[in-house]
């Protein structure tokens, strides 16, 4: 099992090596001049040359990916004279259109988006498999129906047209809830909470249908299995039946997808976040686009790409542990 | 003689599906002796198995519909409380699988399982004690390296050590009765005798009786004294099993053993299978559900397909069929 884990983050770093190579020139081969887009419309060629060689997109492309690089581990400098800009590190680029360090900016977006996609993740888990073992408990009887129907309905409809429809409806017309100020957990619990407390349903509603017809499947195909019968013939009650057997096993799949979605969710919600105008990263992500912001477009990219392959890491190492017929000794 | 230790008396069960009732079982009667060991024979969709899962109710679907008495002991076991069939799964009532590939809880380890198959009916034995039972039963199936064995799991067994530490679940509490459901079926060739010798041992040494369910008369030969040959839900024969290998009372019996290829056969001999394939359980056959595949059907003038043959006493057998009693009484079976 030590070994296991070695192997996995090692081939995780590597992976992550990989893509950060490949956002790197993908984003370089765009036609724009990443040189042009640091000043206005009205731009003298002398200041576009001028902050060409102070970013350093006067160099080989290799060199510049090394010094992105290096940048990560040591920090970065830009310019050398006493105008220069200083960006600690891990430092993640410079992005001349809002005049900060990247990882600054990150670093002030990501306990947003942190606070979006774990309160919506707890919700969904907590309405997906709960409503997926009710339905599949009580198979063909009213509460599947009805379970079924959410996850139609959860399914068919999009992050956008459900977010304008709670805001609508909680906020405008029956106005239980206030217009949302999202203020950081630690400076104002109450509207962090109120600021998000939209967002986590409209999120876990749209994912949770998903679960629920997965945990529903998942545990109706188990009870076929011939260990559940077996299980009943040594004489186990119902409810450890279906807790120790049942769930047991048709809760180890959706556990893996589940890390994966939350680590994608990480990453920026970024419909959800523009919908409630919540400061996180995918509302970043999308102005980035907007603007043509490079530096920020490659960081928020490898920041995702990080999460996904770490929460693959993750998964794949407590899958070992969930089920003992892939552990490795 | 004292009372059975079972009594299924006019057992029905009927399924209700979309496409129409199927009567899986049909009035089927039966008694087993403590200690017996009896065979259930049939093909396919016979209502064996059917059967066997009412014993202890484990019969499930939206619409399932048993009527009959099942009496353990003397106690009815279709007209009991859930929780009191539970007390009698696992503890009176014991059941051994078809397949052991599947029959094993994958994320428990063998060990824990059987522990867990004593301690549903001991709730106070504390965890060492589950331990040594667990350990001691792995030793009497005969698992090599029982200290070390207990803490694995299902996949790093065999096929055939599956089914041993299936049948160490089912013995743990040493039931009064044990219900084989095609036991052998999903094991090799060589591993099926070491099963079948090795349930003849546990059943010898706990006392329990068995009821052993299979479509392989090979199978019911090497351990049973009695047997019962279902066909379409109902019970057609009923005898010894001497007298059913070499005098068969009933042409479907008849059938069965001459599709069997046995060491004597000669290989100039084709097998002689049975015409025709069983009856769907929605739409049985008037009459006699076996008339339509039975070669003596048209020396009875018609009878076979409209009356239904109740079992009489035909010889020391007892036979569902509409022929008389000096053509059963004439069939020959291999004489195995």
């Amino acid at each position: 099992m030590f070994f296991f884990v070695i192997r996995r983050t090692a081939f995780a770093v590597v992976l992550l090596l990989i893509i950060s190579a490949f956002t790197f020139w993908i984003f370089s081969a765009l036609p724009a001049d990443p040189a042009a887009l640091t000043c206005g419309k009205n731009c003298r060629p002398e200041v576009i040359e001028a902050n060409r060689i102070r970013l350093g997109y006067d160099k080989p492309l290799v060199d510049q990916y090394l010094g992105y690089m290096k940048g990560i581990f040591v920090g970065r400098d830009y310019g050398e004279d006493a105008s220069s800009i200083h960006c600690p590190a891990p430092s993640l680029g410079y992005s001349y259109d809002r005049h900060e360090c990247v990882t600054k900016l990150i670093a002030s977006t990501l306990p947003v988006t942190a606070s979006i996609a774990f309160g919506a993740f707890v919700l969904w888990m907590l309405i997906g498999v709960g409503l997926g073992t009710l339905a599949a408990l009580k198979r063909g009887k009213w509460q599947d129906r009805v379970a079924t129907a959410f996850s139609v309905i959860g399914v068919s409809f999009p992050t956008f047209f459900l977010g304008l429809l709670s805001i609508l409806v909680f906020i405008i017309w029956t106005g239980i809830l206030p217009f949302p100020r999202y203020e950081g957990i630690t400076e104002s619990p109450g509207n962090w909470f109120m600021a998000l407390l939209l967002p986590w349903f409209v999120l876990a509603i749209v994912s949770a249908a998903t679960y629920v017809r997965m945990t529903r499947n998942g545990m109706l195909e188990v009870m076929n299995e011939e260990f559940v019968r077996l299980g009943i013939a040594k004489g186990l009650t119902r409810r450890r039946l279906v807790v120790k057997y049942v769930m047991r096993a048709a809760l180890v799949p959706i556990v893996t997808i589940a890390g994966l979605d939350f680590a994608f969710l990480l990453g920026g919600a970024l419909v959800t976040e523009s919908i409630f105008n919540l400061p996180g990263i995918g509302k970043l992500t999308l102005a980035a686009v907007v603007n043509s912001d490079l530096p920020i477009l490659v960081a928020t990219t490898l920041v995702s790409a990080v999460f996904i392959v770490v929460a693959n890491a993750v998964v794949d190492i407590l899958y070992g542990y969930l089920d003992p017929r892939v552990r490795v000794k | 003689m004292s009372a059975p230790l079972l009594s299924v008396r006019d057992l029905q069960v009927t399924f209700g599906t979309r496409e129409g009732d199927v009567k899986a079982v049909q009035g089927v009667s039966f008694d087993v002796n403590e200690g017996e060991t009896v065979g259930i024979v049939g093909e396919s969709g016979s209502g064996k198995s059917v059967t066997a899962n009412s014993l202890i109710r484990l019969n499930f679907g939206a619409d399932v519909r048993i009527s009959g008495q099942i009496l353990l002991e003397g106690r009815d076991i279709l007209t009991m409380s859930e929780e009191e069939v539970r007390g009698i799964r696992g503890r009176d009532v014991a059941m051994i699988f078809q397949d052991p590939l599947t029959a094993l809880n994958p994320f428990y380890t063998v060990g824990d399982q059987i522990a867990e198959a004593y301690k549903i009916h001991h709730p106070a034995a504390s965890k060492k004690e589950l331990r040594a039972i667990a350990l001691d039963s792995l030793q009497k199936v005969g698992i090599p390296e029982p200290s070390k064995r207990i803490d694995q799991y299902p996949h790093e067994f065999s096929g055939g050590m599956r089914q041993r530490i299936v049948i160490a679940i089912a013995l743990v509490n040493s039931p009064k009765l044990l219900i084989a459901d095609e036991p052998t079926t999903a094991l090799d060739v060589t591993v099926q005798a070491q099963i079948l010798e090795l349930i003849g041992e546990m059943q010898a040494e706990h006392g329990s009786a068995v009821i052993l369910i299979t479509h392989d008369l090979g199978v019911v030969a090497e351990i049973t004294k009695r047997v019962m040959v279902m066909y379409a839900g109902r019970m057609v024969e009923s005898a010894s099993v001497a007298d059913a290998f070499a005098r068969p009372s009933h042409p479907y019996t008849l059938g069965l053993l001459r599709s069997v290829k046995s060491l004597e056969t000669s290989r100039h001999t084709a097998l002689e299978a049975i015409g025709g394939t069983p009856p769907s359980l929605i739409k049985l056959p008037s009459g006699c559900a076996f008339h339509p595949r039975c070669s003596f059907a048209s020396s009875t003038g018609g009878r076979c397909s409209s009356e239904t043959p109740a079992l009489r006493d035909v010889g020391a057998s007892r036979s569902a069929c509409l022929l008389d009693d000096a053509t059963l009484l004439s069939l020959k079976g291999d004489g195995r």
